[in-house]
């Protein structure tokens, strides 16, 4: 299964009378149903741990390239308008600023890492509190309310996985309880953020900037007004696409599908 | 006026020191410069009216350590061409041809370790990378092993193994063109090159060559020779290559401390003081 395609419903696994296994591409399993599949007897996995850096990397570089206003710079670089520089163009600093992450799983730890490098303050909203090596190893601090986290971040970095619980877990509310200066970053999934709230929060100054990988749709309508904001960096959901750990997702699937079609313990399997 | 002016505050490379200018201001004493190069001054020439000169260097340090990694991440993911997809009226492309490069436990080749190549070492470190570095001269031990560099005496080692190549040089007459058609043939074909240094330091016509024949795989380039570029420049038709107009340390708290560092320096010398980080002709 590849970017949730086949649609995987009733139909299609009645259709299919001896399907053992469905190896979905990436981590994230939202698009499924699994008790679904469950009742049809079909094995499920997917291909959790081998994206984690390739996304944490990408969720370093939308934080880089809308604090430094990468994307708008390169337009100035190369329009055919530009006579001059402007000197009076200034973007943020990222070294120093304190970055929230909200949702600390392989992923979120991975971009704490790298963001202490960047001498950054890291805080961090989870299910459970990490333990204490873990923490110090990269100068995170727990906030068990995500609003201590939200008051204080100059970026909100959203690197949970999409459950019940936290779809529109970036709301209105959230949203409002953020710095005026500070950016959300979104590599998790689109619908973890009210999208129309969102749109109303960049347009009014709520917050300053947005950088997501991920929307909902994807792609978003051509119309929507999230692609004609200028404080606004999307990419086409592209959290693991480099060249090496695709090919690495499709040799853990190919594992998967062997040890499934033969009654072995399957790498990876999702219950 | 022109007798009252005893220091400068140079505004990127605004306005422009020359004899005529040196002249007018016989009560001049000192210089600051805003920001860490000083290639566009003569500093023979200040220094024979008797004016002292500083530069801002430990202001720009972290934010232009941050303009590199900011490219070498938007480069290997190619983010700025993936913005374009995203936002662009005829979305029709195929996920699965949409790829870039790995940027975690890539090789990282630091041309000119000095405060901002280290610091970008440091922050490179946080992904793993593999750390060789050229410099004139090799740093202690302890500053290696802090970020597990390896240096390279020779910079055609570090060419043939980085897969990204940051140039973080200050232009002098030896670095000029210090990149050029030898060097960029040296690199792998996968490689990136990032230059966050001056234009000048990269033969840019070579450089376009080796783009366009696949020589290397793709530039990102926050200084180019001039700035801006004519518009009607191969470098800004390339789909490989990123350009930002010179962004280095263009951040709020990186101008406040540059302003802050300048001060400090025009008020030492003005008091006849030691300056923090006065620039002498070499």
């Amino acid at each position: 299964m590849w970017y949730h395609k086949p649609l995987i419903n009733e139909e299609l696994l009645q259709s299919l009378p001896n399907l053992k296994i469905v190896a979905s591409s990436g981590v994230g399993i939202d698009h499924l149903d699994l008790n679904l599949l469950s009742s049809y007897g079909v094995k499920v996995s997917n291909t959790p741990f081998v994206v984690s850096t390739d996304t944490a990397d990408l969720g370093m570089a939308l934080m880089l390239a809308s604090s430094r206003r990468l994307v708008e710079g390169y337009q100035i670089a190369v329009s055919p308008d530009t006579k001059y520089f402007p000197a009076d163009w200034l973007g943020t600093e990222v070294s120093g600023a304190t970055l929230g992450i909200v949702g600390m799983g392989t992923i979120g730890y991975k971009v704490a890492e790298r963001a202490k490098a960047f001498e950054m303050k890291i805080l961090y909203h989870n299910r459970n509190q990490r333990n204490k090596e873990e923490e110090s190893a990269v100068g995170a601090i727990y906030c068990k309310k995500i609003d201590d986290l939200l008051q204080q971040s100059d970026f909100v970095l959203l690197s949970v996985n999409l459950t019940p619980q936290t779809q529109k877990l970036m709301g209105k509310r959230e949203l409002e309880l953020m710095k005026p200066t500070a950016t959300l970053i979104n590599i998790s999934r689109g619908l973890v953020v009210d999208q129309d709230a969102l749109v109303e929060a960049l347009q009014n100054k709520v917050i300053k900037a947005a950088a997501l990988d991920v929307t909902y749709p994807e792609p978003l309508p051509r119309d929507h007004p999230l692609l004609k904001l200028k404080n606004v960096i999307i990419t086409p959901h592209i959290g693991s696409a480099t060249k090496k750990t695709r090919r690495l997702m499709m040799e853990n699937m190919i594992e998967s599908i062997q040890m499934g079609l033969k009654g072995l313990p399957i790498p990876n399997e999702v219950l | 006026v022109s007798k009252k002016i005893q220091a400068i505050y140079l505004w990127w490379h605004k306005p422009v020191i020359d004899q005529e200018l040196l002249q007018s201001l016989p009560n001049l004493k000192v210089i600051a410069n805003s920001g860490a190069g000083m290639d566009h001054l003569d500093l023979e020439l200040v220094a024979s009216f008797g004016v002292k000169m500083a530069n801002a260097p430990h202001a720009v340090s972290s934010s232009t350590a941050d303009t590199g990694m900011a490219l070498l991440l938007a480069s290997a993911r190619r983010l700025v061409e993936g913005y374009h997809i995203a936002i662009s009226s005829d979305m029709e492309y195929c996920e699965a041809d949409f790829l870039g490069v790995e940027v975690t436990g890539a090789t990282l080749g630091i041309i000119g370790m000095g405060s901002i190549g280290y610091k970008i070492a440091l922050r490179a470190k946080a992904f793993a990378m593999n750390i060789l570095y050229h410099n004139r001269t090799q740093r202690k031990e302890q500053e290696e092993q802090a970020v597990s560099a390896t240096y390279c005496k020779k910079i055609d080692n570090l060419l043939q193994q980085a897969d990204f190549v940051m140039v973080v040089v200050s232009l002098t007459p030896q670095t000029h063109k210090l990149i050029g058609k030898r060097e960029l043939e040296l690199m792998k074909p996968t490689a990136t090159l990032i230059n966050i240094s001056r234009g000048a330091v990269v033969d840019q016509e070579a450089l376009v060559t080796a783009l366009q024949t696949g020589v290397i795989r793709a530039a990102a380039l926050d200084v180019t020779y001039p700035e801006p570029l004519p518009r009607d420049h191969a470098l800004l038709k390339l789909k490989n290559v990123i350009i930002t107009p010179h962004l280095g340390s263009k951040t709020d708290k990186a101008t406040y401390m540059i302003t802050e560092e300048a001060v400090e320096n025009i008020l030492a010398a003005l008091k006849g003081l030691p300056m923090p980080s006065e620039v002498l002709p070499s």
